[in-house]
């Protein structure tokens, strides 16, 4: 209304030119705040057994080691990975059919054997925990795989937050002093926000 | 190429030489190199990706007899 034809070619070029331009500069600033973003991860580590005490640890040193913050919530048996002492960590193939049974001494050929042992036998022979543990803790130290305990002290000087499920510590009859220094004990409601921030969140 | 410190990750297996490369650049100034020797084949990927994710440049990677090399500069 009133517009003179030049005011609304200029009007029409200058939208064109905005439609061009926005969704580059919309992209830049994007990018730019996703490249300035320190990515961040949150786990939460429930197993207490050898195999699964090394997921949350190479995976919280490792993000680290890239810059991320990391915090993991340790809860039921997960506070196991806590211990002072966590040389009783214990493998079981029991029920683990995916677990290779294999022997990490001798000869190549008999290292290959797969030993194919039926649960009955598993369940009902003694100590078959036991010597399960000691073989994996063979095979661990022969292919140059990091302890638990070394994963773990990484992870902490790395500055990866571990966080004791207090619940859990009181359920299972735990003392503060059965764990290792610089923890937060602490429960669902410290987490959760937290891990609502994350990039990453994994439930071991 | 030049260097002005070694990191041997030999016989160490993931995560084990990127943390450790992580600490030794630590100790290093911006613009410095490290020379990386390690075992592990997974170590050419994970090097790639830590170096991209990092900022800290991969000079190079090469491979010989089962060993690989990494020269990596400091940001």
């Amino acid at each position: 209304m009133g517009a003179t034809p030049e005011i609304a070619n200029i009007e029409e070029l200058v939208n064109r030119r905005l439609e061009e331009l926005l969704p580059q500069k919309i992209e830049e600033a994007l990018r730019q705040r996703e490249e300035s973003k320190t990515p961040s991860m949150a786990i939460i580590a429930t197993k207490g057994t050898l195999d699964w005490a090394y997921p949350p640890f190479i995976l919280a040193s490792t993000a680290a080691a890239l810059g991320w913050d990391v915090q993991i919530f340790f809860t039921f048996y997960g506070l196991n990975l806590l211990k002072k002492d966590v040389s009783d960590l214990k493998v079981s193939p029991l029920g683990n059919p995916g677990m290779p049974m294999k022997m990490p001494f001798g000869p190549e050929w008999f290292k290959g054997i797969n030993w194919n042992i039926p649960n009955i036998v598993q369940a009902g022979v003694p100590g078959f925990e036991n010597v399960a543990t000691m073989l994996m803790q063979q095979t661990i130290k022969n292919n140059g795989v990091a302890s638990i305990e070394e994963l773990r002290g990484l992870s902490q000087e790395a500055d990866v937050k571990f966080i004791a499920c207090q619940m859990t510590v009181d359920l299972f009859g735990f003392k503060h002093d059965d764990f290792i220094s610089g923890l937060d004990f602490a429960g669902a409601a410290t987490f959760l926000p937290e891990a609502q921030k994350a990039d990453v969140t994994l439930f071991m | 190429m030049n260097f002005d410190k070694e990191l041997d990750a030999r016989g160490l297996n993931c995560p084990l030489p990127i943390l450790r490369a992580k600490k030794s650049l630590a100790e290093l100034q911006s613009g410095q190199v490290l020379r990386i020797i390690a075992t592990d084949p997974g170590s050419v990927k994970d090097f790639a990706a830590f170096a991209k994710q990092t900022g800290n440049e991969l000079l190079a990677s090469a491979e010989n007899n089962k060993e690989f090399e990494f020269f990596m500069k400091r940001k």
